[in-house]
């Protein structure tokens, strides 16, 4: 039922409109990815917010002194970082297609190699990190590194918090959940992984144009 | 998710069996309600205190040995800050929110119990973070409750050392803790609603709380974003928001921040932040109108609408809390036409609550006596609304008591006598026991009359162009005889109304004890929350079935119908309920 007219009924009416007798009452399967859709609303703010104010605070300067803003080095382990988080990405897509196939085997291989995937892509941000401090690009210096490390560290910490997911997951597969649940943390985990790629090429792209 | 695998008997099932686990630990919605609703308000007390304490201050300069200026601007800043979010914000999303939404849609619980419960303590972390900053070396931030840097984390700023930390931490943690609630609220309406519960079918007030934790939800992160900035500008020395500038003497380490783009993030959560407090309080405010006069709503599908829409449009007006701050003529067109627009879809429900109204059968009952006192409020709050939102006319009155009068009219009062009505309305419900009626009438004319008393004459101090914050006035030319006369009658007044507040403390105490016994639907109320079988309702609500519905919430005196109101459940044969429930 389309929204628009799911808005315009006429609600003074007595019908018997929306009552299916054999719902189950007490189970709500749509329930967890609406939610995940709505936080990723809240992070899209979020993110979207910071973007502006990266674009906003790059026009502000000093007055009489021009502007301030001096982009930060982009360290081409940065380039191999995003190609991590894609590689973690794909490999939860593949485990997403197993788990519904029912292939336990290779969905523990694949939430395996999913999990090391982001293990990594978080190394290797605390890396790029590691090398910009020891060449004097340190959080004050500059406000685009300011932001630099403000966007990472937020990235970072919601790709923690995957990660948690991600080893309760494991954690359901370990214990021999049914496949159905296990099917649907697996879907879970693997929406919240394209968006968290998505939101790093997004800002990988900002940081490379700006 | 706690019922994934219910039982035929839902006794059997997941019913705590400890005090702690049914009281403290709880993932019922109605106990997290309750929870949230003392703790704010319990917070809603300090801020109360402490405008009295100010006001003392206004009104009889020097009166309060301890009211330093530094003190004076903690105690506007707390006072601010609480009201808003901690108060308001809490109890309508996190108190009624929680305890309407399953009861209203015919749910046995929010969606995400645990997650509910989380959010609860999360909540409570963030206030006792809150109530520490007045026990750290230099207390709690002075910096006024928008926080405008570069004064809010510069030395001279009272609470400068770690009242600002704590407050932005605070914040932070409140905006996490109000996540984990909204995204529960916002998906319980969405999937949890019984047979028949159309989107169109639910009442005004979960429509109002729907669409208003919508807005924080995608509101409430511009403000986190602003303090995580603000914080490592603070404590690391970034320069998101601070200027390069000399402060006693000394140039500061900061270099081309821009205090105007965090202006820019708060207000983007300040604005819509007005109508998460509002938008709950439009839909109760219906509802207690409909119930208590007998009459159905006027216009309930043109009151969804406008709902919508005033979400919809409060995303785009939030520059007009900045036409002082300096911004682009066409920018100040743009956001003086976007905050006009707004009038028109809140005309609509004002009319709509009026003909509601007209020619219903009306019930003075202590709820409705405040739901009306909030239109009285709203209307005069909002039409004060329109010269403020004009830039010409903003310009003059901005920084006077002329906002002051405003925002509190608007924001302030009106919502605060819906918290009132509703919490008058649904006590028999949350607690199975009545009020003193007597004692209910009188607190609502001493409040309703009180905060007139304090706030209309606030107008003319504004006119007159007295500036709001000021620690003390002295003799001016700029401030005549009659304008200290009449802050010492607002105090005076002020001081009435805080007190008065006890009679309501003591009628809600007192009656949970010793009250008579409440019928389960003593409003004979049509909505599904007053047809549960258990008055107050069990864990899990509805027995061994859900209710089904068949109607809106709103048919009262019905042409034929044997009652005056028949309840959502009943089917259209309307003689026999469908469950008995």
């Amino acid at each position: 039922m389309g929204i628009i007219r799911q808005l315009t009924e006429k609600p003074w009416l007595v019908t018997d409109r929306g009552i299916v007798e054999d719902i189950d009452e007490s189970a709500f399967p749509s329930a967890a990815p609406t939610g995940l859709w709505v936080y990723f609303a809240v992070a899209t703010v979020m993110f979207s917010l910071i973007a502006a104010a990266y674009l906003m605070r790059m026009g502000v300067g000093h007055p009489g002194e021009g502007l301030d803003w001096r982009p930060t080095p982009k360290p081409p382990l940065l380039w191999v970082n995003t190609a991590i988080l894609l590689l973690s990405s794909i490999a939860f897509q593949w485990t997403r297609a197993a788990a519904r196939r029912g292939e336990m085997d290779r969905v523990a291989i694949g939430l395996l190699t999913a999990g090391l995937f982001a293990f990594a892509f978080l190394v290797g941000q605390l890396t790029v990190w590691w090398r910009l401090a020891d060449a004097g690009y340190f959080l004050t210096t500059n406000p685009a590194n300011s932001f630099f490390y403000l966007i990472t560290t937020l990235h970072g910490l919601h790709l923690l918090g995957g990660l948690v997911a991600w080893s309760r997951t494991t954690a359901k597969l370990w214990n021999g959940f049914e496949p159905a649940e296990v099917s649907l943390s697996v879907d879970l985990c693997a929406i919240y992984w394209h968006f968290l790629f998505l939101v790093w090429l997004a800002f990988f792209y900002l940081m490379l144009s700006t | 998710m706690a019922y994934a695998t219910l039982a035929d008997d839902l006794r059997e099932f997941h019913h705590p069996k400890t005090w702690v686990g049914k009281y403290v630990w709880s993932q019922d919605h109605k106990v997290i309600a309750v929870q949230y609703m003392a703790t704010a308000i319990g917070t809603g007390l300090i801020a109360l205190v402490l405008s009295d304490l100010f006001r003392l201050q206004i009104g009889f300069p020097g009166s309060l040995s301890f009211m330093t200026p530094e003190r004076y601007y903690q105690f506007i800043t707390m006072h601010g800050m609480i009201m808003v979010i901690y108060l308001l914000t809490a109890l309508f999303l996190g108190g009624f929110g929680n305890y309407l939404i399953p009861l209203m849609l015919g749910a046995r619980d929010m969606v995400f119990p645990f997650v509910n419960m989380m959010s609860y303590w999360f909540f409570l972390l963030a206030v006792l973070v809150l109530v520490a900053s007045f026990f750290v070396p230099g207390g709690p931030t002075g910096a006024g409750w928008t926080l405008y840097p570069p004064q809010a984390i510069l030395p001279g700023a009272p609470g400068r050392d770690l009242g600002i930390i704590l407050m932005l931490a605070s914040l932070a943690i409140f905006i996490i803790a109000f996540t984990m609630g909204g995204l529960n609220y916002v998906v319980t309406v969405l999937q949890a609603r019984t047979r028949g519960m159309t989107l169109m079918r639910m009442p005004l007030s979960i429509w109002g709380i729907f669409v208003a934790t919508i807005l924080a939800l995608l509101a409430f992160p511009a403000l986190f974003v602003a303090a995580v900035m603000m914080m490592l500008d603070r404590i690391l020395g970034t320069s998101f928001f601070m200027p390069a500038l000399v402060s006693m003497g000394q140039q500061l380490g900061y270099n081309g921040g821009s205090p105007i783009l965090f202006q820019h993030l708060f207000w983007f959560f300040g604005h819509p932040e007005v109508y998460i407090v509002a938008l709950p309080a439009f839909g109760i405010v219906s509802d207690l109108l409909s119930v208590h006069a007998r009459k159905n709503i006027f216009g309930y599908r043109m009151m969804v609408w406008a709902i919508v829409i005033i979400g919809g449009l409060s995303f785009i007006v939030w520059a007009h809390h900045m036409y002082v701050s300096g911004m682009n003529p066409y920018f100040g067109f743009f956001f003086a036409t976007s905050t006009l627009i707004i009038a028109v879809p809140t005309a609509i429900k004002v009319y709509n609550w009026v003909l509601t109204l007209w020619k219903g059968s009306i019930h003075f009952t202590v709820p409705m006596l405040f739901a009306i006192g909030f239109i009285f409020t709203f209307i005069n709050g909002g039409l004060t609304g329109l010269f403020l939102g004009n830039v010409s006319v903003d310009v003059p009155l901005s920084g006077t008591y002329f906002v002051v009068a405003h925002f509190h009219m608007v924001m302030g009062v009106s919502p605060i006598l819906v918290v009132f009505g509703a919490l008058y309305h649904w006590y028999p419900k949350i607690t199975g026991k009545m009020w003193n009626e007597t004692l209910g009438k009188l607190h609502f004319w001493l409040t309703f009359v009180g905060t007139y008393l304090i706030y209309f004459p606030m107008h003319y101090l504004g006119f007159l162009g007295m500036p709001r914050r000021y620690y003390e006035y002295g003799q001016s030319a700029l401030v005549p005889h009659s304008a200290h006369m009449l802050n010492a009658f607002i105090t005076v007044v002020a001081l009435a109304v805080g007190v008065s507040q006890l009679i309501f403390f003591y009628n809600m105490i007192w009656s949970y004890f010793y009250g008579p016994k409440a019928e389960s639907n003593p409003w004979r109320a049509a909505s599904l929350e007053w047809q549960t079988p258990e008055t107050p309702p069990a864990h899990g609500n509805w027995g061994p079935k859900l209710p089904t519905v068949y109607r809106w919430a709103y048919d009262y005196s019905v042409p034929g119908a044997p009652d005056d109101f028949i309840p959502q459940n009943v089917p259209a044969d309307g003689l026999s309920r469908h469950h008995q429930t």
